[in-house]
């Protein structure tokens, strides 16, 4: 995940406007004078607030819902599987081993015998959980850390600097095969746990660069003269206002979590059987990928789709967070 | 300018310390270095002991990390699992590894940035919209899918590539491989070469350009894309380290005996020395390959001084 990884305060400043991973100088700059920008006259005729400004555009956006009735519709599944998938994903038959398809069962059945239509609907659900909730993680410490280190500066800031460096410093996938290969525990969290480890610095990293330039902003400096403390300045005027790149970055950031997740059980350190898991199921679909691709096609395919529709989104809010690219 | 290089090299001292001792500990936590010494039984606890001491595996956590730190200063990485030194692993490893990731550079260097001036040129044309929606799938589909379907449909149906890399890795057979590895860096670098070529094509500069007759090709090469490719440099640089990384999926998938293919026998077989000291080389060209990029800069931009 090489996102963003130049905007760190370096010697020189890189001169990038609004490029895909560039959004932290980008959404600095523009959160600045989206405020001080003319904004159209809504429905009632008051001024729209940026946040307004960016639903009024999104639901006009055919990307932007396209991309959330996936994710609903995903969501849905991940709570609800036997809505649509009336089987059990873990009830096999090993005489049906890497048939194809058949009337009820439209995906075929895998190596073990199992259907592979029903462990694709109940895949839906881990990946979910694993991107929510690694996302969730990653942006709390992330922002918490990179907003304090932004907003105080000196040493905390240095020292937080120089921290994202060191984690930038290692590969992602190579980490992840490292700390996880010792677990052997048969549930998300770990890696859930492993992804907020490695994951936070982006995000800091992020948070930081808006806090520094939102807080230079008049109405911080306002609210500073008229004796506001720190925390009221921070919560109040600098968070709120800071918040828009930090959103934009972990929506595009849960589809690489999810797509990570998928890697990590690739290799054989992620999630274990009998938890159901599409990167489990490519997996031991993989030898096999000659005499029965079915098996490695039907999870890709749900995994390609649920990680583009969480790339989409947040492409879209980006869109709409961000003028300036019109 | 050479003062800033030496600023920077000092700078990176903490960086690197910090990388390393991070994931020493990380290998620490990963299990007993010794479990693996005695083939698949368990060690006796007298030859445990034996080989704890031996390895200083009974001294502190810090203090085995000075030890091995100064030991890779003299050049001395440990020895691996088969017994071999670990440079010699590295001697094998690493040029293979080097080749995928220059093939793999190569692609987002010619086909990221070509496709992003072409698209970023006809913003909002058929083309461009075509080719982002093409970025956003290659960046859905994980490398390791992308790897396999290639594998399966270049090398094992129709049979334009060998499906596995022999040992000797030449450049030949690493094409798909690094096609493979760069595919998600490869939509990243067409989407950052778009945005940036957009954005500067409504510069004033090119304007004044254009204004003063100068012919389109030299405006576009000479003004528009040396301006457009600052944050381009910036990613790809980042993303050597992240490849020469990132590249034990690839290497799993082909069968390259590269990096990735040692990292991961290393973490299979529990061999610590064997990681940490493949990881604190890559660590290493990680942050010198930055500090290229950022000299890069006062190449592209004149602008940019460093005292």
């Amino acid at each position: 995940m090489p996102e963003a990884q130049y905007d760190d305060g370096r010697a020189i400043a890189p001169t990038g406007g609004g490029g895909a991973m560039d959004l932290a100088t980008a959404e600095g700059e523009t959160l600045e004078k989206a405020p001080a920008a003319p904004p159209g006259p809504g429905p009632a005729g008051r001024p729209r607030s940026l946040w307004s400004d960016a639903w009024h555009d999104l639901r006009r956006n055919p990307v932007f819902v396209i991309a959330s009735l996936v994710i609903l519709f995903l969501v849905a599944i991940s709570i609800w599987p036997q809505l649509i998938a009336s089987g059990n994903p873990l009830d096999c038959d090993l005489a049906k081993a890497q048939q194809g398809s058949q009337p009820g069962h439209p995906f075929g059945f895998d190596g073990q015998g199992c259907d592979v239509y029903t462990r694709t609907v109940y895949g839906a659900r881990t990946s979910v959980t694993v991107g929510v909730c690694a996302t969730l993680g990653v942006a709390l410490l992330g922002s918490v850390l990179g907003g304090l280190a932004g907003f105080f500066g000196r040493a905390p800031d240095a020292l937080l600097s120089r921290l994202t460096d060191v984690f930038f410093a290692i590969p992602v996938v190579l980490g992840g095969l490292v700390l996880l290969s010792v677990v052997t525990s048969n549930t998300v969290w770990p890696v859930i746990g492993f992804m907020v480890l490695l994951g936070w610095p982006q995000i800091s990293r992020i948070a930081r660069g808006s806090v520094i330039s939102v807080k230079q902003n008049d109405y911080v400096q306002a609210a500073r003269a008229l004796g506001a403390s720190s925390a009221r300045l921070l919560l109040r005027h600098v968070m709120p206002n800071a918040v828009a790149p930090v959103i934009v970055v972990a929506t595009i950031a849960l589809g690489t979590y999810i797509s990570l997740e998928a890697t990590l059980s690739y290799l054989g350190v992620g999630l274990r059987p009998p938890t159901v898991s599409w990167g489990i199921d490519i997996s031991a679909a993989s030898p096999y990928i000659r005499n029965a691709p079915h098996m490695l096609l039907w999870p890709a395919g749900a995994l390609a789709v649920t990680v583009l529709a969480f790339i989409m989104l947040g492409d879209a809010v980006r869109d709409a967070l961000d003028p300036k690219l019109r | 300018m050479g003062r800033y290089v030496i600023r920077r090299l000092l700078q990176m001292i903490p960086v690197f310390a910090g990388a390393t001792l991070l994931i020493f500990l990380m290998v620490n936590v990963m299990g007993d270095p010794i479990a693996g010494l005695c083939g698949e039984r368990e060690c006796d606890p007298a030859t445990a002991a034996q080989l704890r001491k031996e390895f200083g595996l009974d001294k502190p956590v810090w203090q085995q990390y000075l030890t091995y730190m100064g030991n890779v200063f003299t050049g001395d990485f440990g020895t691996a699992f088969n017994g071999q030194p670990v440079t010699e692993l590295m001697a094998d490893a690493f040029p293979v590894t080097i080749r995928l990731t220059l093939v793999a550079i190569l692609f987002e260097v010619v086909i990221g940035i070509g496709l992003g001036v072409v698209t970023g040129l006809r913003r909002g044309r058929p083309v461009d919209t075509g080719v982002l929606l093409v970025t956003l799938v290659v960046i859905a589909v994980p490398t390791f899918v992308t790897g396999l379907l290639l594998q399966l449909l270049l090398g094992v149906e129709w049979g334009w590539i060998r499906p596995s890399v022999s040992s000797e890795a030449p450049l030949g057979e690493l094409i798909v491989p690094g096609l493979v590895l760069a595919a998600v860096s490869l939509a990243y670098v067409t989407r950052l070469t778009r945005t940036s070529i957009a954005e500067n094509r409504r510069a004033d500069y090119v304007r004044t350009a254009i204004a003063k007759g100068l012919p389109r090709r030299r405006v576009m090469t000479h003004h528009l894309l040396r301006n457009s490719l600052i944050p381009v440099v910036t990613f790809i640089g980042a993303d050597i380290g992240a490849l020469m990384g990132g590249a034990i999926v690839t290497e799993r998938i082909f069968n390259i005996h590269g990096v990735g293919y040692q990292l991961y026998q290393g973490i299979l077989r529990q061999n610590t020395q064997t990681v940490v000291g493949f990881v604190t080389v890559l660590v290493l060209v990680f942050l010198l390959v930055n500090l290229l990029v950022d000299l890069l800069y006062a190449v592209l931009d004149p602008r940019i001084r460093y005292a």
